[in-house]
């Protein structure tokens, strides 16, 4: 018994989605980054395995797993290729939890088996260029034109969007309202006005594109409401009440990643006659790094149980984030700091780990936004 | 279809030490894994399931109790059924009478399963690398065998092997009911899926102890069943590697190696 959070089945995905990691991803990981392109045959590979489906219910074709399997894989995925974890993620999480939250039989059985068997991809379309942490204030509109709505506006920064076959996108219904006339639409990107105008270049996990969403004149039936008119910001809510989870335990896979480079290279490394980690100043960063891991695993791990034992957890989630977020951009700087002048190479892991850890304490509620959740809760 | 796989639990040799003093192997804190070639046996029985879903897969494997992990991973990646072989009295059995006893477990498990078609096996364990066991099992049995296997195919009323030789390959054809051991071939086995991953942790594996097998001659299992002792044990001293000249072409391989041999003061 390795955890007091796990049981037999999440240690045995675990230990799959560990060599799937090394087996198949890590050789490809330096790759995907320097192309800016994730091979579908192995997101199709992730499909076939289970990764895609874990939190799907197994009507619709998924696994009908728990939060912490969820956890377990995005871990084991993200320690060698992070681009990856975004296709688990957003299958798992983004993408679903609205229409697993909130949708019809109808629609579940419409959107989820394709998204669990990788070969449709939804994006998650709530960030606007004027409203992103402070989500409520979005400006795309949906006027109700007898049995259709018809959208107009942009989203940005939405992850896949050029390569899906639907986008989930908030919209006010009613403007006078705010948050609560806001209104979640299922969009096919192949109706006539959406379009994805440029790719973003970003700085790390890159291989997945990134695109705003423009929607012109976009006629919708009503069918393609998403739970019940003006209250879709609840359901935006709760799916990233539970995207948090899934980021801060990319978080964790990432900083063991760095931990392990970082001891691997300071033993070998030898400088002032002594291998690194035997100066006793590195050693001290490790166990520093070392550690704030561990806490940061405890917070994630208790939030991934308490949703499981069906305990509202949101204060838990955005600390989880907030923390596993902020220690792992700390602890894969200090480990890059160990690697020296090698770190700063685009040969060594390392550089990579950086540059593609700096956006999870941004994406899906910033640290601040995490902030504001938690101090709520305290306060209200 | 019928076809039986037979596995060994191995310490995962690449993280093995050996003791410097007593030339043992040190096994504490060593993980156990499924032998590798085992892994190439049940993969080639799988592709064959692959073409007829109707084919059956049982895995079986001689050891102590906590041999059942490579049995569930067996499970996990495409057998249907698996058994664990596993008596006090079957402990300390060199090849022969592991052979003797796997053969006996055949017939077995064969009550139950119906008659196999085919035995695969890997072409040796790599903790003992004695590539004995699946041969002698198909003396035992009586039946005809392909070594060194990379891959097979149902061809009528047997299998069409493909098996590595020194100098290349062979295809081989062999009636059923046969015996092959597989070695690595160009491809990995396949992943477990999650789905079966978890499948197998509650599958009820049955356990064939040395009580169930009243016809057994006793005098050919265990230590005093078994003709092979091991003399000494020695860590073979290290040659360092060679350099392997792999050019475009034969001449500048040629020039290539005249360089090295040239630049080394030989010639």
């Amino acid at each position: 018994m390795s955890n007091p959070f796990f049981n037999e089945d999440h240690e045995s995905i675990r230990e799959m989605a560990r060599d799937f990691a090394n087996k198949t991803l890590a050789p490809i990981a330096a790759e995907v980054d320097k192309t800016e392109h994730f091979p579908l045959e192995v997101a199709k590979q992730m499909a076939d395995l289970g990764f895609l489906g874990l939190k799907i219910p197994e009507e619709y074709g998924g696994l009908g797993l728990d939060m912490r399997s969820y956890v377990c894989v995005m871990e084991e995925i993200a320690r060698k290729c992070a681009t990856a974890t975004l296709f688990i993620s957003s299958a798992n999480s983004l993408s679903t939890a609205p229409i697993v939250i909130s949708g019809t039989p109808e629609q579940k059985e419409k959107y989820l088996p394709g998204v669990v068997a990788g070969e449709e991809f939804i994006a998650f379309g709530l960030t606007e260029p004027n409203a992103g942490s402070d989500a409520a204030s979005l400006t795309t509109k949906a006027v109700k034109d007898g049995d259709d709505y018809i959208l107009n506006g942009r989203k940005c920064f939405i992850t896949m969007a050029p390569m899906a076959n639907y986008t989930i996108v908030y919209a006010k219904t009613d403007p006078e309202k705010g948050a609560k006339g806001i209104t979640c639409f299922m969009v096919d990107m192949s109706l006539p006005g959406v379009s994805c105008g440029k790719h973003e270049e970003k700085m790390g996990q890159r291989g997945v594109p990134v695109s705003d969403v423009v929607l012109e004149d976009v006629r919708v039936s009503k069918d393609c409401v998403i739970g019940e008119v003006d209250l879709g910001f609840i359901n935006a809510m709760k799916t990233l009440s539970v995207g948090r989870v899934g980021v801060a335990s990319m978080c964790l896979g990432m900083a063991a990643e760095a931990i392990e480079l970082a001891v691997e290279h300071t033993k070998n490394r030898v400088q002032f006659g002594k291998p690194l980690c035997k100066h006793q100043a590195i050693a001290f960063m490790l166990a520093d790094m070392e550690t704030k891991l561990n806490a940061a695993r405890g917070l994630v791990y208790n939030a991934a149980w308490l949703m499981d034992n069906g305990v509202k957890a949101d204060k838990e989630a955005s600390m989880a984030k907030y923390f596993a977020a902020e220690a792992a951009i700390d602890i894969i700087n200090k480990s890059l700091q160990l690697h020296g002048g090698y770190g700063y190479s685009r040969e060594y892991a390392i550089e990579r780990l950086y540059r593609d850890i700096r956006v999870c304490s941004i994406y899906e509620g910033s640290s601040q936004v995490q902030q504001i959740v938690i101090s709520g809760q305290m306060l209200k | 279809m019928n076809i039986l796989v037979c596995v060994k639990q191995v310490p995962d040799t690449t993280e093995i030490k050996i003791d410097p003093v007593k030339n043992t192997l040190i096994r504490d804190g060593v993980p156990s894994i499924l032998n590798p070639f085992d892994g190439y046996a049940l993969e080639a029985a799988a592709r064959i399931k692959d073409k007829d879903p109707d084919a059956k897969i049982v895995a079986v494997t001689m050891g102590p109790p906590q041999a059942v992990a490579v049995l569930k991973e067996c499970l996990a990646i495409a057998a249907d059924k698996a058994y664990l072989v596993s008596g006090r009295t079957f402990g300390g059995s060199d090849t022969l009478a592991t052979s003797y006893i796997l053969s006996s477990a055949v017939k077995k498990i064969e009550e139950t399963e119906g008659k196999f078609d085919a035995i695969f096996c890997g072409k040796q364990a790599i903790d003992g690398d004695t590539a004995q066991v699946g041969p002698e099992m198909a003396e035992h049995l009586g039946y005809p065998q392909v070594t060194y296997g990379l891959e097979a195919e149902v061809d009528g009323d047997g299998l069409k092997v493909i098996k590595e030789m020194e100098d290349g390959k062979a295809v081989m054809g062999v009636k059923f009911p046969c015996v092959v051991t597989f070695t690595k071939p160009a491809w990995d086995p396949r992943y477990p899926t999650i789905k079966r991953k978890m499948a197998a942790n509650r599958a009820e594996i049955p356990t064939l102890d040395d009580t169930m097998f009243p016809e057994m001659d006793t005098t050919r299992i265990g230590l005093k069943g078994s003709p092979t002792h091991v003399k000494k044990t020695f860590v073979p001293q290290k040659k360092s590697g060679g350099v392997k000249i792999q050019e475009a072409d034969n001449e500048t391989g040629a020039k290539k190696l005249f360089e090295l041999l040239s630049g080394a003061s030989i010639i």
